[in-house]
């Protein structure tokens, strides 16, 4: 099979505003050029709009590890858990290789294959590239991506470009030295386990010098920083500044895991994981210099669905060796399927081309609202939900700010309760929103949203989200519940 | 002399492609190092290359059953710290042992 070779010349333009405040929040990818908007308008992880229709999965192939992170423990293996790093059957590239055209078959919808571990997937170079070759010439139409802590990738960029890998993430948490050294405790390279500010000096290095040479190739490159209270948060937005400026074209920020049971420095030592006000405020405050992402479901090593949902449970391998499957047809399949999603978003695009803004609105301060819904519509009711998608209403519309998960991150063993309800704990994640969007919601429920300070609202079930939204804010408007700032509500 | 790989091993291949003397192999529960072809990395680097990149405190040890990597060392964790912080675990799930969510 021919790849194609990347050059300087297909190197992404740059788009017409250079000033960087142009990372329009209501639309994504609004100022991306059109070649880059093509590369990642069906990549679940790249897009806000694709993640509601396309799905991806990762293969579990690469354990080995070349550094140490303090989020991080080796030993982790768990069924129930849902966090990076974390896998129940680390595969052979060929296991690999049949799962994934398993997973293609079943699911249409599969767009992307990534490799993220559970360890480095360039410190296992032979695993990761011989599941890549394979899969480029027997499922020519997945997209493959890979994830790593950047360490050895300059040594690898020129065999990602030959293997067609167009979407690279690298974690970068710091470009401080010192900052570093809180998140490292060590580095394996050059034949010596290197400890403390130096191992952290020559990982900066490497990930820096590894953006440089991905971008240059013209590989798009979306960076994930881990949001670590006390240790980088306010370094973050320098973070973001400079690898905007060296051109990789999304900022994911996410929320440190850290609990003791996850045998982690960070969860052993008490380090406290940023609220998410706390990891709002900084993605914010970022996106006036950076395009940030922020539909992150900080997925497991072996994923498989579309985020937020995990179908790995029906392709554990001695499933996969029952299955019988016709690898052409299933490609055909997936063709049909990519067309018809592609149609329904172009639609989508054109009607809201015709969508009036608000003229003379007047002045409402903005709310957060918590919506139950599998893809664009309010469809999910409100004791079923396991995560709730968060938008800001303001006079400019609604725009998506993140997610909240339902439950706690294990639901397994008895390791896991503390003895809280689980409506306790949702209303605890819902802290900040004012009002919840459902598709139905029970009487007790509702009661107990509403001392909390958050209105439950059932009226716009099936209704496109971002349209509920706004109708919720107009109400809320019209009844004069936004001329004063919101008070610091009590905990129920 | 030799090197040893004991239970915590984690099978996560890392140390399997660096031994200058191909001494390593995967076997079951975990891998291992073949005693006869092992030099501890003598003459070939400063540090046994596997107990150099292996993430598992305690999982390779000597021939006086000593740790290359004792506990802490790899992670920052002090062992008292870590004891305290299992006692709590235990404590909390037998308060909260048999509920169900």
């Amino acid at each position: 099979m021919d790849l194609p070779v990347v050059s300087e010349e297909t190197a992404p333009k740059k788009s017409g505003c250079s000033a960087g405040s142009c990372g329009s929040s209501d639309d994504q990818l609004g100022h991306l050029a059109d070649d880059i908007r093509q590369k990642v308008q069906d990549h679940p992880c790249y897009s806000e709009e694709a993640h509601h229709y396309f799905a991806r999965m990762h293969v579990a192939v690469a354990p080995a590890c070349n550094i140490q992170c303090h989020y991080c423990n080796r030993k982790y293996d768990c069924a129930n858990e849902s966090r990076p790093g974390v896998v129940s059957e680390l595969m052979t590239p060929a296991q690999a290789v049949k799962k994934t055209l398993a997973v293609a078959a079943t699911i249409p919808q599969m767009t992307v294959l990534g490799i993220a571990g559970p360890g480095d997937p360039l410190a296992n170079p032979e695993r990761t590239f011989a599941t890549f070759r394979e899969l480029a010439v027997k499922a020519p139409d997945i997209k493959l991506c890979v994830s790593t802590n950047g360490l050895s990738l300059p040594q690898h960029v020129d065999e990602l470009a030959k293997h067609n890998i167009d979407h690279v993430t690298i974690t970068i948490n710091c470009i401080d030295p010192d900052v570093g050294a809180q998140i490292y405790p060590w580095i394996f390279w050059n034949n010596t386990r290197i400890h403390g500010r130096e191992a952290a000096a020559i990982l900066i290095e490497q990930q820096q010098k590894g953006l440089e040479m991905l971008v240059a190739r013209g590989i798009l490159v979306k960076v994930n920083s881990v949001l670590i209270p006390g240790v980088n948060d306010q370094h973050l937005k320098e973070v973001s500044k400079v690898v905007k400026a060296k051109g990789a074209f999304l900022h994911n920020v996410m929320p440190l895991i850290a609990e003791a049971e996850h045998g982690t420095f960070y969860g052993v030592m008490g380090q406290r994981s940023p609220s998410p006000a706390e990891l709002k405020a900084l993605q914010d405050s970022c996106e006036g210099d950076m395009n940030m992402m922020r539909h992150c479901r900080q997925c497991r090593a072996d994923a498989v669905g579309l985020l937020g949902e995990d179908r790995g449970a029906e392709f554990t391998l001695d499933k996969i060796e029952q299955m019988d499957i016709d690898y052409e047809k299933a490609m055909e399949f997936r063709a049909e399927v990519r067309a018809g999603i592609q149609a329904e978003l172009d639609a989508k695009r054109a009607a809201a081309h015709n969508v009036v803004p608000i003229a003379n609105a007047p002045a409402g301060r903005p709310v957060l609202m918590a919506v139950a819904a599998k893809g664009p519509l309010i469809n999910v009711h409100f004791g079923h939900a396991r995560e709730f998608m968060v938008y800001e209403a303001s006079h400019s519309g609604a725009r998506f700010v993140g997610h909240r998960k339902a439950e706690s991150y294990c639901a397994g063993d008895e390791t896991c309760g503390d003895g809280e309800s689980v409506l306790d704990k949702t209303i605890q994640a819902l802290e900040g929103c004012e009002a919840v969007l459902c598709s139905k919601i029970g009487y007790e429920p509702w009661g107990t949203l509403e001392a909390a300070g958050i209105q439950p609202n059932g009226e716009h079930a099936m209704e496109p989200i971002e349209d509920a939204v706004m109708a919720v804010w107009r109400e809320m408007l019209a009844a004069g519940k936004l001329d004063a700032p919101l008070q610091a509500k009590k905990r129920a | 002399m030799a090197l040893e790989i004991v239970e915590s091993c984690v099978n996560c291949f890392a140390c399997q492609p660096l031994c200058p003397n191909d001494a390593i192999f995967e076997a079951k529960p975990h891998f291992l190092i073949d005693a006869d072809k092992c030099t501890e990395c003598l003459g070939d680097y400063a540090d046994a290359q596997c107990a150099s990149i292996c993430p598992i405190e305690g999982a390779i040890v000597d021939e006086l059953n000593v740790a290359l990597n004792p506990p802490g060392s790899l992670t920052g964790i002090p062992p008292q710290r870590w004891a305290t912080a299992q006692a709590e675990i235990r404590a909390r799930g037998s308060a909260t042992g048999g509920e169900t969510l």
